[in-house]
């Protein structure tokens, strides 16, 4: 049969690529990187999303390409003033964005509510125009939105803290943790230089990679406690560098199919889904790589002493 | 570990069969009435359409039953005769001084037997400097916001299945909120405004005393007409209550020539309407909804047959949809829209195309990918990838989940991961192989290892998206729950359908080498 045997190999058989002599170029890397994302983080910051902003964001296409004075005028007659009118996907897409009153004014809601329905009138004044979307998040519901949000990432942090430690000892839970919140900041990094709205969906996306990024890493653990099982002699950074190589074929096929899997979404998915697919891109890449050269680096920081301390008498023998 | 029992194989095809059955209801119509036709629901942001999340106004509700309360007091000491001074409402009760304090025990023993709409609502007792308080207790508080959002749900659920919505979805959310769901509506200005008014309608006898007089005495308040600009007094003591009505209905008014609301009380309505009518033939009897006086006519008989026509100079729109929220019934409190989101048919169109063809790539790409690289076991883990989908399918119509465009993502990556299984197997066989053992040996090893490994792995993989599941809202849950349904799926797909289909190959051919 012609598909009987496989056609392409990703890994040569048997690689012994010394990864562990690289370990702290990796852990420079990573540590800069991740500073470099945490400044941005903090100077321009995140471009929030409607869900964590609120506001009101107004779709619509016009009947031929926007023309934005057209569109502004329309709004003023409607006594609405839009903080932004912008061109959004085709020539034909308008994006209008509109500041909702502070949450201080007592009737902020009933406002909020009458602001869209005012657009919605002006984009009806437009001839041939029409509303593809309309959202508006109260300032309480977003802070709300954004309170869960940060809650979900926490607490998943946390779990998988525990998961692992129950299943493996608490310096592979430590090194895998202290990995995420590494991916983690670098994901918000690329969310800053991208200008990807960070709203719900985000959340979504990041605990997505957070997931696949821990499942690469219980992988290679894996194999390291089995090696620790199997040669009891050997040293710790030879063992895991052996682990790697061992489990290599399988991090790169598997980040390969979920990456295939995710790229299209990312080309033609359209607006709402593209987004979140170039962070589900970008964080395959980086989980894939953070396993081979900080989680396993870290490991064997925290491990040396403990995890082999049976091993060192034949050692020096 | 290389074994499959008759039964064994038998269920694992029995189940992907049973999948497959479960799946037909999304693609065919139900041919026989009495079959269970579950199906996956389309999400509003593929279908269009709109959602409003309600907040009902808790203040609101408290107000209304202070007010309620003290007006009960007041009635209370009246009919037997005591008097009181600085009768006014705290933030949890009513408080005033008796008359005199010889008639403190008197007082209690009357207010204490004032009817309670929950046992142990409200406590009568003396404060010291001789105050009477009557305070309203926690518990009865929590039951009464509860059932005020119960019942804001029935109403607006009537409200809107009166407008003709097709299959809205109205749920509660938290302590305070509804979620209405709207398909198929995506602009929501009508059903925003009619759910934004509360209906109460209440008669009132006017104070004609009190015209003119720029501080209401006691038991009068000031109520604006609907014009905005007048204000007129009227007794606080609902005289009439618009919960008594049974119909509402609009109607061209034959004389007149104007729309008007014709409504007909049940028979304590009709019953009090006459009593009140007859009793002051030649005042004036204010229609007030929602704390605004819609028209206040002079009563020039006894209105004994219960029914009665409200004209307040309505357009066509403006009579339907009062008779609507009249026949509906009164939102216990105002509600408010806290967020909106609709999406027009047209993006929602375009999202299941861009995401229909997004999904078909990546899973040609996988399968492709699969095969290049895994050879026949490649082949078998693409057989156990379409099963998955199938599965995946027949479980969210089973649940007649909902399918969004985050959802739509959620499966294409649940497929992706889903063959880490497949190749953690394989690796391990491939290593196995390479160690010298038998082909039997590698199988058997490779299963036996990388079971140990699959599970770990899409444990912590199950515990983030339960998370986000409980924490997340509205898409996002969707999206979760896809993918906690596909890691359960993936685990039977690959566990035991790509291994049920590699021993079964194993066992017809006896190969020396493996095709790895």
């Amino acid at each position: 049969m012609m598909f009987d045997r496989p056609l392409l190999r990703f890994v040569p058989r048997g690689t012994k690529i010394n990864f562990m002599r690289g370990r702290f170029i990796g852990l420079a890397t990573s540590a800069v990187l991740s500073i470099a994302s945490l400044i941005l983080f903090f100077h321009p910051g995140l471009t929030l999303g409607l869900d964590f902003r609120g506001g009101i964001v107004v779709e619509a296409r016009t009947q031929g390409p926007a023309d934005f004075n057209a569109i502004r005028a329309a709004l003023a007659a409607q006594h609405v003033t839009a903080a932004g009118v912008q061109s959004f996907g085709g020539p034909d897409d308008v994006l209008i964005r509109l500041d909702t009153p502070p949450e201080s004014e007592p009737d902020h809601e009933a406002r909020t509510q009458a602001m869209v329905d005012s657009v919605r009138h002006a984009i009806g004044t437009l001839p041939g125009a029409q509303v593809l979307r309309a959202d508006a998040v109260g300032a309480s519901v977003s802070k709300e939105l954004f309170r869960n949000g940060m809650l979900a990432l926490g607490i998943s942090l946390l779990m998988i803290l525990a998961y692992i430690w129950f299943r493996f000892e608490w310096e592979f839970a430590v090194s895998a943790v202290v990995t995420l919140v590494l991916d983690l900041t670098k994901a918000i990094g690329f969310l800053v230089i991208t200008h990807f709205e960070f709203d719900l969906v985000m959340v979504a996306a990041i605990l997505t990679i957070l997931g696949y990024s821990t499942n690469d890493k219980v992988v290679v653990y894996d194999r390291v406690r089995e090696n620790l099982r199997k040669y009891r002699t050997m040293p710790l950074a030879e063992l895991i560098d052996l682990s790697i190589n061992e489990t290599l074929s399988r991090t790169l096929g598997t980040s390969s199919t979920v990456f295939l899997a995710a790229l299209p979404l990312a080309l033609f998915g359209g607006a709402s889904l593209s987004g979140f697919a170039w962070v589900m891109l970008f964080g395959i890449v980086v989980g894939t790589s953070s396993s081979i050269f900080i989680a396993a680096p870290l490991l064997l920081l925290l491990g040396e002493k403990r995890l082999r301390r049976d091993a060192r008498p034949p050692v020096r023998n | 570990m290389m074994y499959y029992s008759r039964l064994r194989m038998a269920s694992v095809i029995g189940v992907c069969l049973i999948g497959l059955a479960l799946c037909l209801p999304n693609v065919i119509r139900q041919p026989v009435a009495s079959l269970p036709w579950r199906q996956i629901h389309l999400g509003l942001d593929l279908r269009g359409g709109s959602y409003l999340l309600l907040q009902v106004d808790m203040n609101s509700v408290t107000a209304d039953r202070l007010r309620g309360l003290q007006d009960e007091t007041r009635q209370t000491l009246l009919k037997n005769s005591l008097g009181y001074r600085n009768l006014t409402t705290t933030a949890h009760g009513v408080t005033f001084t008796p008359r005199t304090p010889e008639e403190a025990q008197p007082d209690l023993k009357a207010l204490r037997a004032m009817p309670m709409n929950v046992p142990g609502e409200f406590r009568v007792e003396q404060a010291e400097g001789g105050q009477i308080a009557i305070t309203l207790s926690a518990e009865a508080a929590r039951q009464r916001a509860y059932d005020a959002v119960t019942q804001s749900i029935e109403i607006v659920r009537r409200r809107i299945d009166a407008t003709g919505a097709i299959d809205p979805e109205i749920t509660r959310q938290g302590d305070d909120r509804i979620i209405v769901e709207l398909p198929g509506i995506s602009d929501p200005e009508r059903v925003k405004n009619l759910l934004g008014t509360t209906a109460k309608m209440t008669f009132h006898l006017v104070a004609d005393s009190a015209i003119g007089s720029a501080v209401p005495p006691p038991g009068v308040e000031m109520l604006p007409m609907t014009d905005g600009q007048t204000k007129l007094p009227v007794f606080s003591h609902v005289d009439v209550d618009g919960a008594d009505l049974t119909n509402a209905s609009a109607s061209i008014d034959q004389q007149s020539g104007e729309w008007a609301v014709n409504f007909t009380f049940d028979s304590t309505g009709a019953q009090e309407f006459g009593d009140v009518t007859r009793t002051n033939v030649g005042k004036r009897f204010a229609i007030v909804l929602d704390n605004k006086v819609i028209e206040a006519p002079v009563i020039r008989t006894a209105i004994t047959g219960g029914s009665g026509q409200i004209t307040g100079g309505f357009s066509a729109q403006q009579a339907t949809d009062m008779a609507l929220l009249l026949r509906a019934g009164a939102l216990p409190a105002p509600l408010n829209v806290i967020e909106q989101r609709s999406i027009g048919p047209s993006l929602g169109a375009d999202s299941i195309r861009a995401g229909g063809y997004s999904l078909a790539a990546g899973f040609v790409l996988v399968i492709a990918f699969m095969a290049l690289f895994y050879g026949r076991f490649g082949w078998y883990a693409n057989i156990a990838l379409l099963a998955n989908l199938v599965l995946m399918t027949a479980i969210l119509s089973l649940f007649e989940a909902t399918l969004t465009l985050p959802g739509m993502a959620g499966m294409l990556l649940t497929l992706g991961m889903a063959v880490d299984a497949n190749i953690l197997i394989n690796e391990r066989i491939r290593e196995e192989v390479a160690r010298g053992r038998s082909a039997l040996q590698a199988m058997q090893a490779g299963f036996e290892r990388a079971t140990g490994t699959i599970v770990d792995s899409n444990a912590t993989a199950l515990l983030a998206h339960v998370m986000l599941f409980v924490f997340g809202t509205g898409p996002v849950r969707g999206f979760a729950l896809t993918i906690t349904i596909g890691i359960v799926t993936t685990l039977f797909t690959t566990l035991l359908l790509s291994r049920m289909l590699m021993v079964r190959w194993y066992a017809r051919t006896r190969p020396s080498t493996l095709p790895v």
